[in-house]
Protein backbone atom coordinates (compact mmCIF):
# COMPACT_ATOMS: atom_id res chain seq x y z
CA UNK A 1 0.00 0.00 0.00
CA UNK A 2 2.54 2.39 0.31
CA UNK A 3 4.74 2.13 -2.26
CA UNK A 4 1.40 3.49 -3.87
CA UNK A 5 1.48 6.47 -1.91
CA UNK A 6 5.60 7.11 -1.21
CA UNK A 7 6.91 8.18 -4.65
CA UNK A 8 10.58 7.48 -3.38
CA UNK A 9 12.66 6.77 -6.74
CA UNK A 10 12.85 9.68 -8.99
CA UNK A 11 14.40 9.33 -12.34
CA UNK A 12 16.59 11.65 -13.38
CA UNK A 13 16.50 12.10 -17.21
CA UNK A 14 19.22 14.28 -18.94
CA UNK A 15 16.92 16.58 -20.66
CA UNK A 16 15.56 17.84 -17.28
CA UNK A 17 15.63 21.35 -16.81
CA UNK A 18 17.27 21.68 -13.65
CA UNK A 19 17.07 24.86 -11.54
CA UNK A 20 18.34 25.51 -7.51
CA UNK A 21 15.80 27.42 -5.16
CA UNK A 22 18.57 28.20 -2.54
CA UNK A 23 20.68 27.71 -0.56
CA UNK A 24 20.94 31.40 0.36
CA UNK A 25 17.10 31.94 -0.78
CA UNK A 26 14.87 34.63 1.60
CA UNK A 27 11.62 32.21 1.02
CA UNK A 28 13.34 28.69 2.08
CA UNK A 29 13.77 30.21 5.32
CA UNK A 30 17.22 29.28 6.03
CA UNK A 31 19.73 27.39 3.99
CA UNK A 32 17.48 24.82 2.22
CA UNK A 33 18.36 23.84 -1.28
CA UNK A 34 15.63 22.54 -3.88
CA UNK A 35 16.49 21.05 -6.63
CA UNK A 36 13.61 21.66 -8.91
CA UNK A 37 13.12 20.28 -12.33
CA UNK A 38 11.08 22.09 -14.50
CA UNK A 39 8.50 21.98 -17.62
CA UNK A 40 8.01 24.62 -18.93
CA UNK A 41 6.24 26.88 -15.38
CA UNK A 42 5.09 23.25 -13.67
CA UNK A 43 7.37 21.81 -11.56
CA UNK A 44 8.22 17.86 -12.59
CA UNK A 45 9.90 16.85 -9.61
CA UNK A 46 11.49 18.37 -6.06
CA UNK A 47 14.54 16.76 -4.65
CA UNK A 48 15.67 18.73 -0.98
CA UNK A 49 18.89 19.02 -0.32
CA UNK A 50 19.70 19.28 3.14
CA UNK A 51 22.98 19.45 5.40
CA UNK A 52 23.99 23.21 4.84
CA UNK A 53 23.77 23.87 9.05
CA UNK A 54 24.23 19.83 9.80
CA UNK A 55 26.20 20.56 13.20
CA UNK A 56 26.19 17.40 14.66
CA UNK A 57 23.87 17.75 17.86
CA UNK A 58 23.40 14.44 18.47
CA UNK A 59 26.59 13.53 18.19
CA UNK A 60 27.81 16.19 20.81
CA UNK A 61 24.80 15.08 22.98
CA UNK A 62 26.84 12.01 23.40
CA UNK A 63 29.83 14.40 25.04
CA UNK A 64 27.57 16.02 27.14
CA UNK A 65 25.52 15.95 30.86
CA UNK A 66 22.23 15.90 30.46
CA UNK A 67 22.08 19.42 31.80
CA UNK A 68 24.49 21.05 29.21
CA UNK A 69 21.90 19.26 26.53
CA UNK A 70 19.46 21.18 26.95
CA UNK A 71 21.23 24.11 25.71
CA UNK A 72 21.62 22.32 22.36
CA UNK A 73 18.22 21.48 21.98
CA UNK A 74 17.27 24.78 22.25
CA UNK A 75 19.12 25.80 18.93
CA UNK A 76 17.32 22.88 16.85
CA UNK A 77 14.27 24.17 16.65
CA UNK A 78 14.61 27.80 18.13
CA UNK A 79 11.33 29.38 17.46
CA UNK A 80 9.55 26.31 19.97
CA UNK A 81 12.99 26.60 22.44
CA UNK A 82 11.01 26.13 25.57
CA UNK A 83 9.05 22.86 23.85
CA UNK A 84 12.25 21.46 23.04
CA UNK A 85 13.68 21.87 26.81
CA UNK A 86 11.10 20.43 28.09
CA UNK A 87 11.01 17.04 25.91
CA UNK A 88 14.58 16.71 27.59
CA UNK A 89 13.60 17.08 30.96
CA UNK A 90 10.41 14.99 30.59
CA UNK A 91 12.97 12.13 29.65
CA UNK A 92 15.41 12.69 32.54
CA UNK A 93 12.54 13.20 34.51
CA UNK A 94 10.54 9.89 33.81
CA UNK A 95 13.84 8.10 33.88
CA UNK A 96 15.03 9.01 37.55
CA UNK A 97 11.42 8.64 38.45
CA UNK A 98 11.45 12.27 40.02
CA UNK A 99 8.20 13.89 40.47
CA UNK A 100 8.10 17.44 38.93
CA UNK A 101 6.20 20.26 41.43
CA UNK A 102 2.46 20.94 40.04
CA UNK A 103 3.85 24.46 40.20
CA UNK A 104 6.60 23.87 37.64
CA UNK A 105 3.92 21.87 35.16
CA UNK A 106 1.41 24.32 35.27
CA UNK A 107 4.18 27.36 34.46
CA UNK A 108 5.65 24.58 32.18
CA UNK A 109 2.37 24.60 30.06
CA UNK A 110 2.17 28.55 29.86
CA UNK A 111 5.49 29.21 28.91
CA UNK A 112 4.66 26.30 26.20
CA UNK A 113 1.67 28.11 24.93
CA UNK A 114 3.40 31.26 24.67
CA UNK A 115 6.03 30.14 22.89
CA UNK A 116 3.45 28.82 20.74
CA UNK A 117 1.91 31.80 20.13
CA UNK A 118 5.31 33.58 19.54
CA UNK A 119 5.84 31.15 16.84
CA UNK A 120 3.09 30.76 14.80
CA UNK A 121 3.23 34.87 14.82
CA UNK A 122 6.61 34.75 13.35
CA UNK A 123 5.39 31.98 11.16
CA UNK A 124 2.31 34.26 10.02
CA UNK A 125 4.73 37.32 9.39
CA UNK A 126 7.15 35.17 6.98
CA UNK A 127 4.71 33.34 5.17
CA UNK A 128 2.75 37.23 4.63
CA UNK A 129 6.53 38.51 3.55
CA UNK A 130 6.93 34.94 1.05
CA UNK A 131 3.31 36.08 -0.67
CA UNK A 132 4.39 39.79 -0.88
CA UNK A 133 2.46 40.82 1.71
CA UNK A 134 5.32 43.18 3.74
CA UNK A 135 2.94 44.68 6.03
CA UNK A 136 2.20 41.37 7.37
CA UNK A 137 5.58 40.80 8.62
CA UNK A 138 5.77 44.38 10.79
CA UNK A 139 2.25 43.45 12.33
CA UNK A 140 3.49 40.20 13.57
CA UNK A 141 6.40 41.11 15.07
CA UNK A 142 4.91 43.97 16.85
CA UNK A 143 2.96 41.59 18.66
CA UNK A 144 5.45 38.90 18.86
CA UNK A 145 7.70 41.38 20.88
CA UNK A 146 5.14 41.25 23.98
CA UNK A 147 5.53 37.86 24.52
CA UNK A 148 9.62 38.48 24.43
CA UNK A 149 8.78 40.79 26.97
CA UNK A 150 7.37 38.31 29.53
CA UNK A 151 10.56 36.35 28.18
CA UNK A 152 12.92 38.69 29.02
CA UNK A 153 11.75 39.78 32.20
CA UNK A 154 11.55 36.08 33.61
CA UNK A 155 14.06 34.51 31.96
CA UNK A 156 16.64 37.22 30.64
CA UNK A 157 16.95 35.90 27.06
CA UNK A 158 14.42 36.90 24.11
CA UNK A 159 14.61 33.94 22.10
CA UNK A 160 16.69 31.06 23.55
CA UNK A 161 15.71 30.66 27.16
CA UNK A 162 17.10 27.38 28.56
CA UNK A 163 14.96 27.95 31.26
CA UNK A 164 14.22 24.46 31.82
CA UNK A 165 16.04 21.94 33.57
CA UNK A 166 15.80 18.48 34.90
CA UNK A 167 13.06 18.58 37.78
CA UNK A 168 12.31 21.84 37.12
CA UNK A 169 12.72 25.37 36.58
CA UNK A 170 16.25 27.04 36.58
CA UNK A 171 14.52 29.52 38.96
CA UNK A 172 11.25 30.77 39.95
CA UNK A 173 9.29 33.34 37.45
CA UNK A 174 9.07 36.85 37.95
CA UNK A 175 6.40 38.02 40.34
CA UNK A 176 4.97 40.28 37.30
CA UNK A 177 4.27 37.27 35.15
CA UNK A 178 0.88 36.49 35.85
CA UNK A 179 -0.27 39.73 35.58
CA UNK A 180 1.86 40.70 32.23
CA UNK A 181 0.45 36.96 30.97
CA UNK A 182 -2.60 37.97 31.30
CA UNK A 183 -2.12 41.84 29.92
CA UNK A 184 -0.87 40.23 26.73
CA UNK A 185 -4.09 37.57 26.53
CA UNK A 186 -6.20 40.78 26.57
CA UNK A 187 -3.75 42.65 24.08
CA UNK A 188 -3.70 39.65 21.84
CA UNK A 189 -7.39 39.20 21.49
CA UNK A 190 -7.98 42.45 20.66
CA UNK A 191 -4.95 42.56 17.97
CA UNK A 192 -5.67 38.72 15.97
CA UNK A 193 -8.95 39.83 14.25
CA UNK A 194 -6.39 42.29 12.74
CA UNK A 195 -4.20 39.84 10.99
CA UNK A 196 -7.74 38.25 9.75
CA UNK A 197 -8.45 41.72 7.92
CA UNK A 198 -4.93 42.12 6.76
CA UNK A 199 -3.94 38.69 5.29
CA UNK A 200 -6.98 36.23 5.52
CA UNK A 201 -9.83 38.20 3.78
CA UNK A 202 -7.52 39.87 0.97
CA UNK A 203 -8.03 38.13 -2.00
CA UNK A 204 -4.53 37.98 -3.82
CA UNK A 205 -3.77 35.95 -0.81
CA UNK A 206 -6.54 33.79 -1.17
CA UNK A 207 -5.99 33.27 -5.03
CA UNK A 208 -2.14 32.11 -4.15
CA UNK A 209 -3.39 29.92 -1.39
CA UNK A 210 -6.53 28.10 -1.83
CA UNK A 211 -6.57 25.13 -3.68
CA UNK A 212 -2.52 24.96 -3.83
CA UNK A 213 -0.29 21.99 -2.70
CA UNK A 214 -3.24 19.34 -1.75
CA UNK A 215 -1.99 17.18 0.97
CA UNK A 216 -4.45 13.82 1.48
CA UNK A 217 -4.74 12.02 5.03
CA UNK A 218 -3.09 9.33 3.70
CA UNK A 219 -0.07 10.66 2.04
CA UNK A 220 0.55 12.86 5.71
CA UNK A 221 0.10 9.37 7.56
CA UNK A 222 2.54 7.98 4.73
CA UNK A 223 5.02 10.74 5.28
CA UNK A 224 4.75 10.98 9.04
CA UNK A 225 3.55 14.63 8.49
CA UNK A 226 2.80 16.12 11.99
CA UNK A 227 1.71 19.45 13.67
CA UNK A 228 -0.42 21.89 12.15
CA UNK A 229 0.59 20.67 8.74
CA UNK A 230 -1.01 17.73 9.32
CA UNK A 231 -4.00 19.16 10.37
CA UNK A 232 -4.80 20.45 7.97
CA UNK A 233 -5.06 17.32 6.20
CA UNK A 234 -7.48 16.38 9.29
CA UNK A 235 -5.04 14.12 11.03
CA UNK A 236 -5.83 14.03 14.71
CA UNK A 237 -2.14 14.06 15.45
CA UNK A 238 -2.07 16.75 18.48
CA UNK A 239 0.35 14.59 21.56
CA UNK A 240 -1.36 17.32 23.92
CA UNK A 241 -4.54 15.45 23.26
CA UNK A 242 -2.83 11.85 22.51
CA UNK A 243 -0.84 11.52 25.42
CA UNK A 244 -1.15 14.32 27.57
CA UNK A 245 1.80 15.71 29.41
CA UNK A 246 2.42 18.92 32.01
CA UNK A 247 -0.72 20.58 32.87
CA UNK A 248 -2.77 19.83 29.58
CA UNK A 249 -4.68 17.57 30.65
CA UNK A 250 -6.18 19.65 33.51
CA UNK A 251 -7.04 22.15 30.21
CA UNK A 252 -9.96 22.31 27.73
CA UNK A 253 -9.06 23.16 24.44
CA UNK A 254 -9.98 21.85 20.81
CA UNK A 255 -7.57 20.31 18.35
CA UNK A 256 -8.11 22.77 15.63
CA UNK A 257 -8.96 20.11 11.91
CA UNK A 258 -9.39 21.15 8.60
CA UNK A 259 -10.69 18.58 6.03
CA UNK A 260 -8.90 20.53 2.70
CA UNK A 261 -5.53 19.65 2.72
CA UNK A 262 -4.41 22.74 0.64
CA UNK A 263 -2.22 25.87 2.03
CA UNK A 264 -5.11 27.29 3.18
CA UNK A 265 -6.32 24.45 5.75
CA UNK A 266 -2.77 24.60 6.98
CA UNK A 267 -3.02 28.54 7.43
CA UNK A 268 -6.65 28.41 8.79
CA UNK A 269 -5.15 25.55 11.68
CA UNK A 270 -2.37 27.51 12.63
CA UNK A 271 -4.41 30.61 13.08
CA UNK A 272 -7.22 28.90 15.05
CA UNK A 273 -4.25 27.12 17.16
CA UNK A 274 -3.26 31.06 18.49
CA UNK A 275 -7.04 31.28 19.48
CA UNK A 276 -6.52 27.81 21.41
CA UNK A 277 -3.63 28.54 23.05
CA UNK A 278 -4.99 31.79 24.58
CA UNK A 279 -7.67 29.61 25.68
CA UNK A 280 -5.31 27.17 27.56
CA UNK A 281 -2.82 30.43 29.25
CA UNK A 282 -6.66 32.27 30.61
CA UNK A 283 -7.25 28.41 31.94
CA UNK A 284 -3.50 27.84 33.94
CA UNK A 285 -2.82 31.33 34.36
CA UNK A 286 -5.07 32.02 37.45
CA UNK A 287 -4.43 28.98 38.89
CA UNK A 288 -0.58 28.41 39.44
CA UNK A 289 -0.78 26.32 42.68
CA UNK A 290 2.01 27.76 45.28
CA UNK A 291 5.31 25.39 45.55
CA UNK A 292 8.87 24.76 45.01
CA UNK A 293 10.34 25.67 41.28
CA UNK A 294 11.93 22.52 41.04
CA UNK A 295 12.09 19.20 42.55
CA UNK A 296 15.17 18.11 44.59
CA UNK A 297 17.81 16.72 42.09
CA UNK A 298 21.24 15.12 42.07
CA UNK A 299 24.11 17.77 40.95
CA UNK A 300 25.60 14.34 38.85
CA UNK A 301 22.48 13.10 36.85
CA UNK A 302 23.04 9.15 35.82
CA UNK A 303 20.47 7.88 34.42
CA UNK A 304 19.59 4.31 34.51
CA UNK A 305 20.88 1.55 31.78
CA UNK A 306 18.42 1.67 29.66
CA UNK A 307 15.87 3.16 26.86
CA UNK A 308 13.74 6.40 26.95
CA UNK A 309 11.56 7.48 24.84
CA UNK A 310 9.39 11.05 25.40
CA UNK A 311 7.18 13.21 22.71
CA UNK A 312 6.12 16.86 22.56
CA UNK A 313 3.91 18.78 20.09
CA UNK A 314 6.38 21.58 19.72
CA UNK A 315 4.93 24.50 17.28
CA UNK A 316 5.38 22.46 14.07
CA UNK A 317 4.57 18.55 15.44
CA UNK A 318 5.58 15.93 17.18
CA UNK A 319 9.41 16.08 18.87
CA UNK A 320 10.32 12.59 19.84
CA UNK A 321 13.48 12.23 22.28
CA UNK A 322 14.63 8.86 22.53
CA UNK A 323 18.04 8.25 24.52
CA UNK A 324 20.00 5.16 25.15
CA UNK A 325 21.59 5.09 28.49
CA UNK A 326 24.41 2.74 29.75
CA UNK A 327 24.31 4.64 33.26
CA UNK A 328 27.02 6.84 32.78
CA UNK A 329 26.86 11.16 32.92
CA UNK A 330 26.48 11.51 29.47
CA UNK A 331 23.99 9.60 26.98
CA UNK A 332 25.16 6.48 24.71
CA UNK A 333 22.78 7.84 22.15
CA UNK A 334 20.37 10.47 21.40
CA UNK A 335 18.20 10.23 18.91
CA UNK A 336 15.84 13.60 18.36
CA UNK A 337 12.66 12.73 16.01
CA UNK A 338 12.05 16.39 14.35
CA UNK A 339 9.24 17.15 13.09
CA UNK A 340 10.54 19.58 10.41
CA UNK A 341 12.35 16.42 9.10
CA UNK A 342 9.12 14.71 8.37
CA UNK A 343 7.38 17.53 7.15
CA UNK A 344 10.26 18.56 4.70
CA UNK A 345 9.82 15.30 2.45
CA UNK A 346 6.54 15.80 1.47
CA UNK A 347 7.37 18.56 -0.49
CA UNK A 348 8.16 16.88 -3.69
CA UNK A 349 4.31 15.28 -3.25
CA UNK A 350 2.78 18.70 -2.84
CA UNK A 351 5.06 20.44 -5.47
CA UNK A 352 5.23 18.19 -8.04
CA UNK A 353 2.34 19.29 -10.87
CA UNK A 354 1.90 22.82 -9.66
CA UNK A 355 3.27 26.09 -10.86
CA UNK A 356 6.99 27.14 -9.69
CA UNK A 357 5.21 30.43 -8.27
CA UNK A 358 3.52 28.50 -5.64
CA UNK A 359 6.67 26.89 -4.53
CA UNK A 360 6.79 29.50 -2.13
CA UNK A 361 3.10 29.48 -0.75
CA UNK A 362 3.87 25.24 0.10
CA UNK A 363 7.13 25.50 1.64
CA UNK A 364 6.20 28.64 3.85
CA UNK A 365 2.50 26.44 4.87
CA UNK A 366 4.71 23.99 6.22
CA UNK A 367 6.50 26.30 8.14
CA UNK A 368 9.75 24.85 7.75
CA UNK A 369 12.90 25.39 10.64
CA UNK A 370 15.90 24.19 8.97
CA UNK A 371 18.36 23.84 11.89
CA UNK A 372 15.69 21.48 13.33
CA UNK A 373 16.05 19.31 9.73
CA UNK A 374 19.76 19.13 9.41
CA UNK A 375 19.89 19.22 13.76
CA UNK B 1 38.28 64.42 16.68
CA UNK B 2 36.61 61.33 16.10
CA UNK B 3 33.32 60.01 14.71
CA UNK B 4 30.37 59.99 16.32
CA UNK B 5 27.28 59.21 14.95
CA UNK B 6 23.94 61.68 15.29
CA UNK B 7 23.37 61.83 18.44
CA UNK B 8 25.70 59.39 19.94
CA UNK B 9 29.11 60.72 20.96
CA UNK B 10 32.37 59.26 20.18
CA UNK B 11 32.68 58.80 24.24
CA UNK B 12 29.62 56.45 23.76
CA UNK B 13 31.09 53.92 21.94
CA UNK B 14 33.70 51.42 22.64
CA UNK B 15 36.66 50.17 21.14
CA UNK B 16 37.75 53.29 19.80
CA UNK B 17 41.35 52.41 20.17
CA UNK B 18 41.02 49.73 17.47
CA UNK B 19 39.21 52.51 14.97
CA UNK B 20 42.11 55.18 15.50
CA UNK B 21 44.36 52.46 13.98
CA UNK B 22 42.16 52.37 10.90
CA UNK B 23 41.37 55.79 10.26
CA UNK B 24 43.93 57.48 8.01
CA UNK B 25 44.63 61.12 8.95
CA UNK B 26 46.37 64.23 7.21
CA UNK B 27 45.92 64.25 3.29
CA UNK B 28 44.97 66.72 1.14
CA UNK B 29 42.05 68.84 1.60
CA UNK B 30 40.91 68.05 -1.83
CA UNK B 31 40.88 64.21 -1.69
CA UNK B 32 39.45 64.56 2.15
CA UNK B 33 36.61 66.38 1.28
CA UNK B 34 35.54 63.92 -1.66
CA UNK B 35 36.32 61.58 1.21
CA UNK B 36 33.68 62.68 3.47
CA UNK B 37 31.03 62.66 1.11
CA UNK B 38 31.47 59.42 -0.50
CA UNK B 39 31.83 58.17 3.86
CA UNK B 40 28.86 60.04 4.60
CA UNK B 41 26.78 58.29 1.61
CA UNK B 42 28.05 54.94 2.02
CA UNK B 43 27.87 54.78 5.37
CA UNK B 44 24.09 55.69 5.81
CA UNK B 45 22.53 53.72 3.07
CA UNK B 46 24.16 50.23 4.05
CA UNK B 47 21.78 47.54 2.66
CA UNK B 48 21.98 43.89 4.03
CA UNK B 49 22.29 40.47 2.15
CA UNK B 50 19.35 38.33 3.69
CA UNK B 51 21.73 35.73 5.14
CA UNK B 52 20.47 33.92 7.96
CA UNK B 53 21.45 30.54 8.57
CA UNK B 54 19.80 30.15 11.93
CA UNK B 55 18.60 31.61 15.47
CA UNK B 56 20.43 34.64 14.84
CA UNK B 57 18.73 35.25 11.92
CA UNK B 58 15.11 35.46 13.77
CA UNK B 59 16.80 39.03 15.73
CA UNK B 60 18.06 39.85 12.93
CA UNK B 61 14.54 39.87 11.27
CA UNK B 62 13.24 41.78 14.63
CA UNK B 63 15.96 44.53 14.31
CA UNK B 64 14.40 45.18 11.04
CA UNK B 65 10.46 45.06 12.36
CA UNK B 66 8.40 47.57 14.12
CA UNK B 67 10.13 47.99 17.35
CA UNK B 68 13.61 48.09 16.93
CA UNK B 69 13.81 49.32 12.94
CA UNK B 70 17.07 49.61 11.71
CA UNK B 71 16.03 51.67 8.97
CA UNK B 72 16.85 54.14 11.05
CA UNK B 73 19.70 53.88 10.70
CA UNK B 74 20.31 53.85 6.99
CA UNK B 75 20.55 49.86 7.00
CA UNK B 76 17.61 49.84 5.10
CA UNK B 77 16.11 47.57 2.66
CA UNK B 78 17.29 43.71 2.56
CA UNK B 79 18.22 42.68 -0.30
CA UNK B 80 17.94 39.04 -2.08
CA UNK B 81 20.97 39.20 -4.14
CA UNK B 82 24.01 39.87 -3.39
CA UNK B 83 24.63 42.19 -6.31
CA UNK B 84 23.10 44.74 -4.82
CA UNK B 85 23.80 44.13 -1.48
CA UNK B 86 27.19 46.39 0.86
CA UNK B 87 27.27 44.33 3.76
CA UNK B 88 26.66 40.54 4.63
CA UNK B 89 25.34 39.74 7.93
CA UNK B 90 26.26 36.12 8.91
CA UNK B 91 23.56 35.50 11.12
CA UNK B 92 23.94 32.00 12.20
CA UNK B 93 26.00 29.01 12.50
CA UNK B 94 28.54 28.22 9.12
CA UNK B 95 29.19 24.48 8.46
CA UNK B 96 31.60 23.19 6.35
CA UNK B 97 29.31 22.49 3.60
CA UNK B 98 28.01 26.13 3.56
CA UNK B 99 31.83 27.19 2.96
CA UNK B 100 31.93 27.52 -0.62
CA UNK B 101 28.32 29.12 -0.84
CA UNK B 102 29.27 31.67 1.86
CA UNK B 103 32.39 32.09 -0.22
CA UNK B 104 30.57 32.72 -3.56
CA UNK B 105 27.80 35.10 -2.16
CA UNK B 106 30.81 37.13 -0.89
CA UNK B 107 32.51 37.30 -4.09
CA UNK B 108 29.55 38.37 -5.51
CA UNK B 109 28.57 41.17 -4.11
CA UNK B 110 30.48 44.45 -5.55
CA UNK B 111 33.16 46.16 -3.56
CA UNK B 112 33.17 48.21 -1.03
CA UNK B 113 31.82 45.50 0.71
CA UNK B 114 31.70 44.71 4.21
CA UNK B 115 31.18 41.90 6.59
CA UNK B 116 29.25 41.37 10.41
CA UNK B 117 29.80 38.20 12.06
CA UNK B 118 26.55 38.25 14.52
CA UNK B 119 26.53 35.76 17.07
CA UNK B 120 28.78 33.48 19.07
CA UNK B 121 28.50 31.02 15.92
CA UNK B 122 29.71 32.92 13.48
CA UNK B 123 32.09 34.90 15.85
CA UNK B 124 34.11 31.80 17.10
CA UNK B 125 31.76 28.37 16.76
CA UNK B 126 29.96 29.30 19.95
CA UNK B 127 27.80 26.48 21.45
CA UNK B 128 29.79 24.04 18.66
CA UNK B 129 32.92 25.47 19.87
CA UNK B 130 33.94 21.45 21.21
CA UNK B 131 32.97 18.09 19.93
CA UNK B 132 31.34 18.99 16.71
CA UNK B 133 32.83 17.87 13.85
CA UNK B 134 30.93 20.20 10.71
CA UNK B 135 31.09 23.32 12.32
CA UNK B 136 33.40 26.35 11.32
CA UNK B 137 34.92 28.06 14.30
CA UNK B 138 34.60 31.61 13.19
CA UNK B 139 33.59 32.92 9.83
CA UNK B 140 36.52 34.92 9.50
CA UNK B 141 38.61 31.13 8.45
CA UNK B 142 36.54 31.57 5.30
CA UNK B 143 35.98 35.48 4.54
CA UNK B 144 37.59 39.19 6.57
CA UNK B 145 35.08 40.38 9.39
CA UNK B 146 34.94 43.90 9.76
CA UNK B 147 32.48 43.84 13.14
CA UNK B 148 32.16 41.16 15.68
CA UNK B 149 28.69 41.02 17.63
CA UNK B 150 29.01 38.16 20.49
CA UNK B 151 25.74 36.92 22.07
CA UNK B 152 23.52 33.77 21.81
CA UNK B 153 22.09 35.06 20.03
CA UNK B 154 22.46 38.70 19.91
CA UNK B 155 19.91 41.35 21.04
CA UNK B 156 18.76 43.32 17.81
CA UNK B 157 20.58 46.54 20.24
CA UNK B 158 23.56 44.84 20.06
CA UNK B 159 23.11 44.22 15.86
CA UNK B 160 21.81 48.08 16.24
CA UNK B 161 25.51 48.94 18.05
CA UNK B 162 26.83 46.47 15.61
CA UNK B 163 26.27 48.16 12.69
CA UNK B 164 26.90 52.35 14.07
CA UNK B 165 30.45 50.65 14.87
CA UNK B 166 30.68 49.53 10.71
CA UNK B 167 29.31 53.06 10.30
CA UNK B 168 32.07 55.14 12.30
CA UNK B 169 34.31 52.23 10.55
CA UNK B 170 33.25 53.49 6.97
CA UNK B 171 33.60 57.07 7.99
CA UNK B 172 37.48 56.71 8.27
CA UNK B 173 38.21 55.16 5.06
CA UNK B 174 39.66 57.48 2.31
CA UNK B 175 39.73 56.62 -1.37
CA UNK B 176 43.47 57.06 -1.15
CA UNK B 177 43.92 54.25 0.28
CA UNK B 178 41.06 51.86 0.51
CA UNK B 179 40.40 48.58 2.50
CA UNK B 180 41.92 45.53 1.36
CA UNK B 181 38.70 43.06 0.74
CA UNK B 182 40.10 40.42 -1.27
CA UNK B 183 39.84 37.17 0.13
CA UNK B 184 42.72 35.36 -1.21
CA UNK B 185 45.10 37.23 0.73
CA UNK B 186 43.82 35.53 3.59
CA UNK B 187 43.67 32.20 2.24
Amino acid sequence: MSEEIIKDVIVRESEDYIINMGPQHPSTHGVLRFEVCLKGETVKYLIPHIGYIHRGIEKMCEADTYQQIIHLTDRMDYLSAHINNEAVCMVVEEAMQVEVPERVKYIRTILDELNRIASHQLWWCAFGMDLGALTAFFYGLRDREHILDIFEESFGSRLLHSFNTPGGLMHDVHPNFQKRTKEFITYFRKKLPEYDQLLTGNIIFQERVKGVGYMSREKAIAYGVTGPSGRGSNLACDIRKIAPYGAYDKVQFDEILMTEGDTFARYQVRMGEMLESMKIIEQLVDNIPEGDFTAKMKPIIKLPAGEYFKRVETARGELAVYVVSDGNKTPYRMKFRSPNFSNLFVMNELAAGGKIADLVAISGSLDLVIPDIDR
Amino acid sequence: MGIGIKSMEYEDFGDNESLELIKKTGGNVFLSSIDSLLNWGRSNSIWPLTFATSCCGIEMMAAGASRHDFARFGIEVYRASPRQADVIVVAGTIVHKMVPVLKRLYDQMPDPKYVIAMGACAVSGGPFFYNSYSVVRGVDHVIPVDVYIPGCPPRPEALLYGVMQLQRKIKGESISSPVETDTDKLL
